[in-house]
């Protein structure tokens, strides 16, 4: 900050107001913002300590055992979450077992393969993806893709299941049970689609950030575009390929309107890929405004979403510090 | 032998490049299933009236009338999720431009990396988190009525926040240091370099960014389901129960009748081209801005 010279001829009162137009509204502006921007880590920590004491009522009488208890009835004092983070790991592990393979074919195909005329556009069609809101995947989900799932896919994914355990003589329960359409394999599958573009979003830029001499190198030696690809770019761009897979396992774990309305709404741990379940989210959208009266429910659910709140927080640190660097200096704030 | 080796390289190579290439197919796949279910299901069902009706008298039939069924119309939810979301924007535009200006323009250290990171770390928290955050925040803090606009319109400034925050600090950091140097050999006050040079200049990735987050509010469900819940009458008071567009969607898609679905195509045929709309004018804004 540059300081104007002292003259003698400056009286008391115009020195006055030169420090106040000056320094003081410098610094009350500095204050200002400060003070919203330390807000909002305030508001990250409130989110904790506010539902922490709203739960409280759950927590004193039950504490953690919530977490593998198996049975969910409310009116009769069951408050078990079993079936709920079940629920939510399985339908997240669907999703990312889909939506990373071909999160990484889009990222290696828009930044290694393809021309920049069809790699913009392209890029522009996968991103908009992300801008369709959630309900509007659910209700695509329930009138499209679970018809389709119920009359082609999962009976098709039955049959191989049966015919791998009658083929080794084992009972493995993947797609098993009865076909209803809806359920937390179809739900995994929406997932997938929500949460492509942002794996195949970080992980291309990502694959950005590799310098070219990286390519060029392998290229020199004789590499295909593929094996330049394998050996120089993919292994130089893993820790944030592994961020953008952490980042989008925070958005299954979180998504609740699009499961909400595909996933049957089951309050049983799920048997097979094709039970109808619930995960944390969706019980809540679910459920809370029917039993939000009674006070002990109320904290219950309360309680899930502080178990749910601090899982994604989780993931999110751990997938930020490895993506931290890589989005910093590619200027990617609006990735979400 | 060799000649044999190179040929199968170059093979699996096209493989790799094709398989690649379906990806994206896969994943333009759905895009397209939802852009083409919507409008053949909801593009028959809007009119003017749709938009504009008094009521969402969606499904109404008079008894013994089957002719007089209709789908009703939208425009409550419409009003409402105006209001709500403006409210939200009165909220986070503010908070987010303001902390966005600290992070760029005094947040260069450790403290201003951190707030940035948490931000970010904020806009993976699940939507329906944040509703009962503020369903507890109303009724164990604030012991007040929570079904209303105002609540509603809390959790999705929370909601919006972050992101307002993060593109406006991204935006200011790319307006050239020159410029506020520039300001200060004119002997301008550091704030007010700020507001009428930096924010000037980079406004148009603030506004960008700003209209982002309204967009992801204006297609909010979970939240609201726990805040403003939803109206028939739309906006009614900010301490009354409001009906959004999303919130609209999710009833009726799951309300079971046919006029109900076909109301929520519509209404979700609004609001999936609201969104292209915007998404697409805040590319060729952000475009021109790069280039």
């Amino acid at each position: 900050m540059l300081r104007r010279p002292r003259t003698p001829g400056q009286t008391f009162f115009s020195r006055l107001r030169t420090f106040f137009r000056r320094r003081f509204l410098d610094l009350t502006f500095l204050g200002i913002t400060l003070a919203v921007a330390l807000g909002l880590l305030a508001l990250l920590t409130a989110f904790i300590l506010v539902l922490l004491n709203a739960s409280r009522l759950a927590i004193d009488r039950f504490g953690l055992a919530l977490l593998g208890e198996p049975r969910w009835a409310p009116s009769a004092g069951h408050f078990g979450f079993l079936p709920f983070i079940d629920g939510t790991l399985i339908t997240a592990a669907v999703g990312l077992v889909i939506a990373v393979p071909i999160s990484l074919g889009i990222a290696i195909f828009l930044s290694e393969l393809a021309p920049r005329w069809l790699s913009e556009p392209l890029g522009y069609l996968v991103e908009l993806l992300a801008a369709v809101p959630s309900v509007i995947f659910g209700f695509w989900g329930i009138f499209v893709l679970v018809p389709v799932m119920r009359t082609t896919i999962d009976p098709a994914l039955a049959s191989a299941n049966a015919s791998v355990n009658q083929a080794l003589h084992v009972n493995i329960p993947v797609f098993t049970g009865p076909i209803l359409g809806s359920g937390v394999l179809t739900a995994g599958v929406i997932l997938a689609v929500m949460i492509i573009p942002t794996i195949s979003a970080i992980s291309r830029e990502a694959l950005r950030a590799v310098p070219s001499p990286q390519r060029e190198a392998a290229f020199g030696l004789g590499a295909t575009q593929w094996e330049a690809t394998r050996i120089s770019v993919l292994s130089y761009a893993r820790i944030g390929i592994v961020g953008a897979i952490i980042l989008g396992l925070g958005r299954a774990v979180g998504e609740t309107m699009a499961v909400t309305m595909v996933i049957g709404n089951s309050d049983f741990v799920p048997t097979s890929l094709f039970s109808q379940g619930q995960t944390i989210a969706s019980l809540i959208a679910n459920e809370f405004l029917s039993t939000y009266s009674n006070p002990l429910t109320a904290s219950a659910f309360l309680e899930a979403a502080l178990v749910l709140l601090l899982i994604t927080l989780t993931i999110n640190i751990g997938a930020r510090l490895l993506v931290w660097r890589l989005v910093r200096s590619t200027g990617g704030g609006g990735i979400e | 032998m060799k000649f044999d080796r190179d040929a199968r390289r170059r093979v699996f190579n096209w493989i790799v490049g094709v398989l690649c290439f379906l990806c994206v197919v896969a994943a333009l796949v759905p895009l397209l299933s939802i852009l083409y279910t919507a409008f053949i299901n909801g593009g028959h069902v809007l009119s003017l009236s749709f938009l504009v009706s008094k009521e969402n008298n969606v499904g109404v039939c008079f008894p013994g009338d089957p002719a007089s069924c209709s789908v009703g119309g939208i425009g409550p939810a419409l009003y409402g999720t105006g209001v709500v979301v403006g409210l939200a924007s009165l909220m986070s535009v503010p908070v987010g431009v303001l902390s966005g200006i600290y992070l760029s323009e005094y947040g260069r250290n450790a403290l201003g990396r951190s707030i940035s990171f948490f931000t970010d770390v904020m806009t993976g928290t699940p939507s329906i988190v944040v509703g009962l955050f503020v369903y507890a925040t109303f009724v164990y803090i604030a012991r007040t009525v929570v079904f209303s606009a105002l609540s509603g319109a809390v959790a999705l400034a929370i909601i919006m926040v972050p992101t307002i925050t993060r593109t406006t600090e991204e935006g200011l950091r790319l307006v050239p240091n020159t410029l506020r140097e520039g300001a200060y050999a004119l002997g301008i006050p550091r704030y007010r370099a700020v507001l009428q040079i930096v924010l000037s200049s980079g406004r148009s990735i603030v506004v960008t960014g700003v209209v982002l987050a309204v967009m992801r509010a204006a297609g909010e469900v979970a939240p609201l389901l726990v805040t403003a819940f939803g109206s028939s009458l739309g906006f009614t008071g900010v301490n009354e129960p409001a009906g959004l567009l999303g919130p609209l969607i999710f009833f009726d898609a799951t309300g079971g009748s046919s006029l109900l679905v076909s109301a929520a195509w519509g209404a979700s045929l609004v609001l999936i081209l609201l969104m292209l709309g915007i998404s697409l004018l805040a590319r060729i804004a952000l475009r021109n801005r790069f280039k």
